[in-house]
């Protein structure tokens, strides 16, 4: 137990000084814009289906679930401004990140694992290319900027979803659900959910990069890269969750 | 034959090698100690490569033959002793001037380390994007590209990913990769390890077909026999650490030493 407790706080302390790492090589040349443009393409551009659909479902769901509880309160013409606002405040950059925690930390964990393990990272180094600048830089830059717009993406696609329902249901035109909703939404829904989305992009990219940087044990080591980044991702996004809420309280009243 | 295994008690101020000298050392290593935990690999290993020269250092698995390449190159650091590159203690050296010797120096890994997601153009190309000027390319790297291709007689690869390649191929495209530089030096890592005893063949005529066209000295770390008889100019047994035995393949294999038959015994 105390073994473990130990190894917990060796592997923040790592985590933190890989983050300095980060944070020192991001402002000196040569800086990797090719590369960087890349990797948003892979995790931005190859990520847009799975979070569609994954907000369309939760736009439906989260309508069609609700709608009856509405309906018994009289309070279904509310659905609009509750939807929203959970969705844009909560659901829709929580479950964004979560996505990505799944399909973007797994997949850099896992291409960097096995990078390290077949010494494609030393040849680099060799060749006189810092791979830290290369691989983990442009990663972690690439997932800070592309999950704030995925999340927008969400958010709206799952607004749809939620849309269609009352449409459907409720008799609720497109153009009278959208206005709704966003007059219900404040500057203080929107602004704190796309300053934490950019916080979800960064520890997704850095415990993916770190994960997999760090990898041992031939490929075993890859498989358990991969699948410790998921879990520390997903964890840490929630624990971001939380300091970001508790911030934003601070500035906007919940 | 056997070596001294000279220990250099004043580690403050460790022997130079005589790399201004006619005969130019260009590799010199004194008193290296690495140890992982309990597990001491290198014992104070010594050793000197020359200009123009082909070393095989052969040691079982295990007994740090890679630990001391990687050594060489900075990839990573003893606990203690000197390593000189081309007159530049590795230890002393600042990125910049690290990644510029490094362009000196080629290295083939065990397993290739071909980059995945790149074409075989793309990892041709790659070493080249920091070396440009000391290269003098411009813009265009495709007959820089074509001519490594064609030292290994694949060309026709160009456009491949490596993934589409064969052990043999792999290895060989690493070597084309590791020449673009056009270094001084080149370390091989287990060059034809994996690879069936005709495809071994072929890679170590094309070292020595490489050696002979552009003049490298060559650091050879191997545990196949055959490989260390062709390819040797010179020989050393790396064993518990320390540099063991040295001298030519027909010295070492005619000793009686029972450590050093060991390597030899069919």
């Amino acid at each position: 137990m105390v073994g473990r407790i130990k190894q917990f706080f060796i592997q923040i302390g790592e985590l933190s000084y890989f983050a300095g790492r980060f944070f020192k090589e991001i402002f000196f040349p040569p800086f990797e814009f090719k590369e960087l443009l890349r990797q948003c393409y892979q995790m931005g551009n190859r990520s847009l289906v799975l979070v569609g659909v994954t907000g369309f479902i939760i736009g439906l769901v989260m309508t069609l679930q609700s709608r009856p509880t509405l309906i018994q309160f009289g309070a279904v013409s509310w659905m609009p401004n509750m939807t929203g606002i959970s969705i844009v405040r909560e659901i829709g950059p929580v479950i964004t990140a979560l996505i990505c925690a799944g399909r973007i930390a797994s997949g850099i964990g896992a291409e960097l694992g096995s990078m390290r393990v077949t010494e494609q990272i030393d040849a680099m180094e060799v060749s006189g290319t810092n791979p830290f600048k290369y691989l983990v830089v442009t990663r972690i830059l690439a997932t800070t900027l592309m999950l704030p717009l995925l999340v927008v993406f969400g958010d709206l696609v799952a607004l749809y979803g939620s849309a269609l329902v009352e449409n459907l249901k409720g008799d609720v035109s497109f153009q009278l659900y959208f206005n709704t909703v966003f007059d219900a939404l404040s500057f203080g829904d929107i602004v704190p959910a796309t300053i934490k989305s950019f916080f979800f992009g960064f520890v997704i990219g850095l415990v993916g990069c770190y994960k997999g940087y760090y990898s041992k044990k031939g490929t075993a080591g890859v498989g358990v890269a991969a699948n410790t980044a998921v879990v520390m991702a997903s964890l840490l996004v929630f624990v971001v969750d939380f300091i970001a809420v508790f911030v934003s309280d601070i500035f906007y009243e919940l | 034959m056997i070596n001294e295994n000279t220990t250099y008690k004043n580690k403050k101020n460790p022997p130079k090698s005589d790399y201004t000298d006619a005969r130019k050392t260009v590799i010199c290593i004194r008193d290296v100690y690495k140890s992982f935990g309990d597990n001491h690999v290198l014992n104070g290993f010594d050793m000197k490569l020359h200009e123009g020269e082909n070393l095989v250092v052969m040691g079982k698995s295990g007994s740090g033959k890679s630990v001391m390449i990687k050594c060489l190159v900075g990839l990573m650091s003893p606990d203690s002793g000197y390593i000189e590159v081309m007159g530049k203690e590795i230890a002393t050296l600042d990125r910049q001037t690290l990644d510029e010797l490094r362009s000196d120096i080629g290295f083939l890994f065990q397993g290739s380390a071909l980059y995945d997601s790149m074409t075989v153009r793309e990892n041709l190309e790659f070493p080249m994007r920091r070396h440009k000027e000391k290269l003098g390319v411009v813009q265009d790297t495709t007959p820089l590209v074509m001519e490594a291709l064609e030292n290994v007689g694949l060309a026709h690869t160009i456009d491949l990913m490596p993934a589409e390649l064969s052990g043999g191929m792999k290895r060989r495209i690493a070597l084309a990769r590791t020449l673009i530089l056009k270094p001084k030096i080149i370390l091989y890592d287990e060059p034809t390890s994996g690879l069936d005893p005709i495809t071994a063949k072929e890679i170590i005529e094309l070292m020595r077909s490489i050696q002979k066209k552009y003049g490298t000295s060559s650091l050879i770390i191997t545990h196949d026999v055959d490989c260390a008889r062709v390819i040797s100019e010179r020989m050393i047994l790396l064993v518990d650490g320390i540099n063991y035995a040295e001298g030519s393949y027909a010295e070492l294999s005619a000793s009686t030493d029972p450590k050093v038959d060991a390597f030899f015994k069919k």
